[in-house]
């Protein structure tokens, strides 16, 4: 009840300040250009002759690695260079509400962006006879995915108050996410270590748990995954704003 | 209304907030004194439930700050040093916000803003953001937000900072104007203003209360009556060992 109206109006605030800054409108264009290049172009989608949207998807862990950051290093770091974060935690505002309230929005926003991307399911339909069930599979992981992305940004971004080392942080992160199990690396790895422990490393990345969604496969588990990262990343954020508020 | 006991902060080895106990009543305007770095606005943030004591335990309105901190929150108005706003929000969005923050509502909030907007001269930047406004604006932006929910308890650091001779005057006499019903603290290091508006100071030093009293009875201290005279007495040994 009460909790809620202050999230709600945290996720308001926060949303506007995207669409009154230049921010929004500058990332929605990159996202949909980049997305749209790399589905239609390096992605081979034409060449390829399937009614699929793999070539699409494939490309979204890599993609959000830079986005994402972008959209996330703000949360907290400008709080801090600001001081709002003094009268935001002055309110009859628990940490918890303000950690939710900003994840929330930013999510939101990611998902308008990820909407947008509507032209390529018309195109395939158009085109072709997809399976549209593998293509929400594929939206909803995608989107998951971003969330995951989103609450390793937020949680660099309550770490300083300069956005630049906040996205490179969270960059660095995100990357090792990735590579964990990009096959790739884990052919490396198998190579000279014991294939249970690869299989432990790659059970961290977002990789391996972003590719039944691409299937169309909606495993628990992968959800229970990106779930903890989420959970862990903002459970982390609230434990670093409470040090910095400690001293 | 508020009440301080034994209350201490450590930065690591330094002891930003020293042993400091002191009470507020309703109706009393104190003012808070003391060179640069004394522990002033630790101790506020403290008090507003920013930061955590070390030690010690504040009272508000009858909640510990500690174990009810939303309850305690809910009763003061807050305006931090150099009075930070949203640079992306306009005055209204910003008012607005934190009204909304406050749990007014609908027609109750409408009329909550227009209030503290008449109140602190705010028609003219209204529909402004906040990073193009002037130091004194964007001041009195941060200070209607602080008013916006009708506090009983009002904590300021440096009220008057950066603004011109007349909105210092208009501050300082809305100050006054509110001690009569609300319990009020203020930190400053400008003499006349504590003169102008307390009923009480307190003088802090490196982290502990050296002088406690109303502004005449400080005043009596020193020969000529001069509260700068006292002032200097009391803080200036320590400043002068630390450089």
């Amino acid at each position: 009840m009460n909790a809620w109206t202050n999230i709600k109006a945290i996720v308001k605030r926060e949303l506007g300040g995207y669409f009154t800054s230049p921010i929004a409108y500058v990332f929605l264009v990159i996202f949909l250009l980049l997305t749209g290049f790399f589905t239609f172009t390096v992605g081979n989608f034409f060449e390829r002759g399937e009614a699929s949207l793999v070539s699409f998807f494939t490309w979204h862990p890599w993609l959000y690695l830079f986005l994402v950051p972008a959209v996330g290093m703000r949360l907290w770091s400008e709080e801090r260079r600001l001081g709002t974060i003094e009268l935001l935690l002055t309110m009859p505002v628990t940490t918890w509400q303000a950690i939710v309230g900003k994840f929330l929005a930013s999510w939101l926003f990611l998902a308008l962006a990820l909407a947008l991307t509507f032209p390529v399911v018309i195109t395939v339909n158009w085109l072709g006879d997809p399976d549209n069930g593998v293509i929400a599979a594929g939206y909803v992981g995608s989107l998951l995915l971003a969330g995951a992305y989103l609450a390793v940004s937020c949680m660099t971004s309550a770490m300083t108050r300069n956005q630049v080392i906040s996205f490179i942080v969270s960059v660095v992160i995100l990357l090792f996410l990735i590579l964990a199990g990009f096959t790739p690396v884990t052919d490396l790895l198998s190579r000279f270590a014991n294939p249970r422990v690869v299989e432990v490393v790659a059970a961290f990345s977002v990789m391996t748990h972003f590719e039944g969604f691409q299937r169309g496969v909606l495993d628990l588990r992968d959800f229970i995954f990106f779930a903890s990262v989420m959970g862990f990343a903002l459970f982390a954020t609230g434990v670093i704003i409470r040090g910095h508020r400690a001293g | 209304m508020i009440k301080i006991e034994n209350l201490v902060k450590a930065f690591g080895p330094k002891l930003a907030v020293n042993d400091v106990s002191f009470t507020v009543e309703r109706g009393e305007v104190l003012g808070f004194l003391g060179p640069n770095g004394a522990g002033k606005s630790t101790t506020m943030r403290m008090v507003t439930g920013f930061i955590p004591p070390t030690s010690g335990k504040i009272t508000v309105g009858g909640h510990d700050v500690a174990e009810e901190p939303l309850a305690a929150k809910r009763l003061i108005g807050y305006l931090p040093e150099n009075a930070p706003g949203y640079a992306d929000m306009t005055v209204h969005g910003f008012l607005n916000f934190m009204a909304e923050l406050r749990g007014l509502k609908g027609g109750a909030r409408k009329q909550a803003v227009n209030r503290v907007v008449e109140l602190c001269f705010l028609e003219n930047v209204l529909y402004q953001t906040i990073d193009t406004l002037s130091k004194g604006y964007k001041h009195r932006t941060c200070l209607a937000q602080s008013l916006i929910h009708d506090p009983g308890i009002l904590v300021m650091d440096e009220p008057t900072d950066g603004l011109d001779p007349n909105q210092k005057h208009e501050v300082r006499n809305l100050i006054k104007h509110m001690g009569a019903s609300k319990a009020i603290v203020f930190s400053t290091h400008i003499l006349e203003e504590v003169e102008a508006a307390c009923s009480r100071v307190i003088i802090i030093d490196r982290g502990r209360i050296v002088a406690n009293g109303t502004p005449q009875e400080l005043k009596a201290r020193s020969p000529e009556g001069r509260l700068e005279d006292v002032f200097r007495a009391i803080t200036l040994p320590d400043t002068v060992k630390e450089h």
